[in-house]
C-alpha cells in the first residue's frame, strides 16, 4: 500500500502538550516536515520562547533552546552570527514576540538578521491562562480585559506582519490561517518559503500564522476555527506583505 | 612571546579578549565601558569577527547566549545600569549552563548616577543580580595588567564550568593607562559536546531552563549548586601582603586597593603593623585567606556604603574586630586619609605603635 500520510521523522514520541483544537500542534508539525523535506534537520536549530511552546524541545529531533521571554531573536541573532550556514528558526507567541519582545524583534528586522521567524498570533496569552496580548480584539474579552478590550486604556490590536514588512531589514512578510486544510496548506508553504529565503543568505524572514486557541477564547474548538474567519480575520487578514523575491538581496 | 605596550584598561580588557580568541561581541554604548564596545567595533572587521551594536542591554545579553550556546566564546562589556538590564540573562546562562564573560565597569549609582569609579555594584555582581539560585565567579583587577590577565582567565573559567564570568572593573581602573604585557594570541581549542551546531551525527542538543516538575527542577539545581560548591572549593584567589606579623589588615579590591596600599606602606613606615588582604575573585569570596588571622583586626575599605564588609564579616571569628570605612558617589579617599582612619583604629583599641 502506498503511503501517502505520516508522522514526520523529525518529531519524537513525545506528546505535544498542547491543549485540544489549539493551532500550535499544528504549525509544529509542518516545521517537522518543512525541516525534513527540506533536508535541514543536521543544519535546524529551533530558539523555542516563553509560551505555550515552551515545551516543544522535547517533541524535536533538532538542536534547540528555549529563550527567554520576548528574547528568541536575541539568542536567534547570536547563534545565526555564529553558525551563518545552519537553518536558525526562531519560533514566538504574541505575548513573546509582541509584548515582552518588540524590541528584539524590530530591532533583528532592522539589522535585517538572516533568520526565519514563525509568529503566532492567537490574540491571547495561552499559558498564563488566558490574559489580553498586543494583538487581543477589541471587545475581545480575557482575564485581564474582563470587560472586553477597550481603546481608551489598551489602544488597538498590533498588525506584526503588516508592520515589520515596513522594515527595510525584513526580506518577506506574510500572514497565514491554520484553521482549514487549503489555509494549513498555505501556511506550509509561506513557512517554507521563510525557510528556502533564509538558506539563500537573505534578510529576515517572517511568517506570521494566526492560530486558534478555544481554550484562552472560551469555546468550543470547531467554534475557533470559524472564529478565525469570523473575528480574526477582519483584524488579521491573510496576506503576502512584503516579498522581494528571489532575486532580491 | 609577549608584546609590551601602553594601554588604557578598557582598550587593555579588548585587546587581551581579542588576543583570547573572543571574535564575538556584543553591546551598547555606556560610560565608562563604551571604549571595549568601539575597539572590537574597529577590529573585529580585520578578525573576520562579529560586533553588533544591539539595541539594548537585554538583548546584548541574550545575544550572547546564543553565541555561548552554539559553543563559541562571546563577550559583552557594560557598566552597572547595562548589567542591571542584562541580570536576567546573566541568571539564565548559569541555568543554561552557557560559558560567558561579562564586564561590568562600575560607576556610581544608584539610578543613572555618575560616570567616575566606584564599586557600588559589589552586591549587584556577587550576591546576583538575577533571579534564582546562582552564582557567577566574579573576578576584580586592580591594574591594566590584570584586565588582560583576567580577560584569559575568565573565558577559561567560564568554559570549565559551563557558567558565566564577570570582569567586576571601574570607571578608575578602565581609564588609567599603564603599561602591560600582551600575551600571544591564541586559538582556543573548544569542542563542546553540548553546543548547537546541528544534530550532525549525533542526537538532537537542547538547551532549557523550563522546569517540566518541581522534582525535576529540585535535580538540575543540586546539579548546579554542586557546581557552585566545586568553584567556591577550587577558585578562591587573593593577594596577602605583610599580614602575619600585622595587628590590623586592610581589607580592599580593584581600585581600593591601590588607595588602600599606599595607606599601608605609610602605617608601615610608622611602625603600624598592619598588613592588606585585596580579594581577586569576589565570588568565590576567598574566606581562605583569613584563616589564621583570628587575632587580627580588620579594617574594609571600599569606594560604596560598605557591601565587601559583610563578606569580611562572614570570613571571620569576631565580627566585632572588622570595621569599614568607603566614600559614595564617585569620590575617592587620599591614601593619607585611609592611614588617618588606621591610626584612629590604632588609638581605640590602643594597639602598640609609637603613634
Amino acid at each position: 500500500m502506498k503511503v501517502v500520510y505520516k508522522r514526520p521523522e523529525l518529531l519524537t514520541d513525545a506528546h505535544f502538550s498542547y491543549c485540544g483544537g489549539c493551532g500550535h500542534g499544528i504549525i509544529n508539525k509542518l516545521l517537522a516536515e518543512i525541516i525534513e523535506e527540506e533536508k535541514l534537520s543536521e543544519k535546524a536549530i529551533l530558539v523555542w520562547p516563553i509560551g505555550c511552546s515552551v515545551y516543544a524541545d522535547q517533541n524535536f529531533k533538532v538542536d534547540s533552546i528555549c529563550a527567554l521571554h520576548g528574547r528568541a531573536p536575541s539568542v536567534g541573532t547570536g547563534l545565526k552570527r555564529a553558525l551563518p550556514e545552519n537553518a536558525v528558526i526562531v519560533y514566538q507567541g504574541d505575548g513573546d514576540l509582541v509584548s515582552e519582545g518588540m524590541a528584539e524583534i524590530m530591532h533583528a528586522a532592522i539589522r535585517g538578521e538572516k533568520f526565519s521567524v514563525i509568529f503566532v498570533n492567537n490574540a491571547i496569552f495561552g499559558m498564563t491562562g488566558g490574559q489580553m496580548a498586543p494583538t487581543t480584539l477589541l471587545g475581545q474579552e480575557t482575564t485581564t480585559s474582563p470587560y472586553g478590550r477597550k481603546v481608551e486604556t489598551s489602544g488597538y490590536p498590533v498588525k506584526m506582519a503588516e508592520l515589520i514588512s515596513n522594515v527595510q531589514g525584513c526580506y518577506f512578510s506574510e500572514r497565514v490561517y491554520v484553521n482549514n486544510p487549503k489555509n494549513i496548506m498555505n501556511a506550509k508553504k509561506a513557512i517554507r518559503k521563510a525557510i528556502q529565503y533564509q538558506m539563500e543568505g537573505k534578510g529576515l524572514s517572517f511568517v506570521e500564522v494566526v492560530s486558534q486557541c478555544p481554550t484562552g477564547w472560551g469555546v468550543k474548538p470547531l467554534d475557533s476555527l470559524k472564529m478565525v474567519e469570523t473575528e480574526m480575520s477582519k483584524e488579521y487578514p491573510l496576506g503576502v506583505f512584503k516579498d522581494m523575491g528571489v532575486n532580491g538581496n | 612571546m609577549g608584546e609590551k605596550v601602553f594601554m588604557q584598561g578598557n582598550m587593555a580588557l579588548a585587546e587581551a579578549a581579542i588576543r583570547a580568541g573572543c571574535k564575538y561581541y556584543f553591546g551598547y554604548p555606556i560610560t565608562p565601558a563604551s571604549e571595549i564596545l568601539e575597539y572590537y567595533a574597529e577590529k573585529m572587521p580585520e578578525e573576520n569577527g562579529v560586533f553588533v551594536q544591539a539595541e539594548t542591554e537585554v538583548s546584548a545579553s541574550n545575544m550572547i547566549a546564543g553565541v555561548a550556546a552554539a559553543g563559541k566564546r562571546a563577550m559583552m562589556a557594560t557598566s552597572g545600569p547595562g548589567i542591571s538590564l542584562g541580570a536576567e540573562a546573566i541568571s539564565f546562562m548559569c541555568a543554561a549552563q552557557l560559558p560567558a564573560v561579562l564586564v561590568n565597569v562600575m560607576r556610581p549609582g544608584p539610578g543613572d548616577g555618575d560616570i567616575v569609579a566606584c564599586q557600588g555594584d559589589y552586591f549587584q555582581a556577587v550576591k546576583g543580580a538575577g533571579h534564582g539560585d546562582y552564582n557567577t565567579i566574579v573576578l576584580a583587577p586592580y591594574s591594566a595588567q590584570e584586565m588582560v590577565d583576567f580577560a584569559f582567565e575568565a573565558f577559561e573559567l567560564a568554559e570549565k564550568y559551563r557558567n558565566p564570568v564577570m570582569i567586576l572593573s571601574d570607571g578608575g581602573l578602565a581609564k588609567m593607562m599603564e603599561s602591560v604585557e600582551l600575551p600571544d594570541r591564541i586559538t582556543p581549542d573548544i569542542q563542546f559536546p553540548w553546543a548547537l551546531t546541528g544534530a550532525k551525527n549525533r542526537s538532537a542538543n537542547v538547551i532549557t531552563t523550563c522546569a517540566k516538575s518541581p522534582k525535576q527542577w529540585e535535580e538540575y539545581n543540586l546539579v548546579l549548586q554542586e557546581k557552585f560548591k566545586k568553584m567556591k572549593d577550587a577558585e578562591q584567589k587573593w593577594e596577602s601582603y605583610k599580614t602575619e606579623d600585622a595587628d590590623v589588615i586592610v581589607v580592599a579590591f580593584g581600585i581600593s586597593a591601590r588607595i588602600a596600599l599606599s595607606a599601608v606602606k605609610m602605617a608601615r613606615e610608622n611602625n603600624m603593623k598592619v598588613g592588606m588582604i585585596r580579594p581577586i575573585t569576589l565570588w568565590p569570596f576567598p574566606e581562605k585567606a583569613f584563616k589564621g588571622l583570628e587575632d587580627k583586626y580588620f579594617f574594609v575599605t571600599e569606594l560604596n556604603a560598605g557591601q565587601m564588609v559583610e563578606d569580611v564579616r562572614l570570613s571571620v571569628k569576631d565580627k566585632e574586630k572588622v570595621s569599614f570605612y568607603g566614600r559614595l558617589g564617585g569620590m575617592t579617599p587620599t591614601p593619607k586619609e585611609l592611614y588617618e582612619k588606621l591610626i584612629e583604629l590604632y588609638k581605640e583599641h590602643k594597639l602598640d605603635a609609637n603613634i
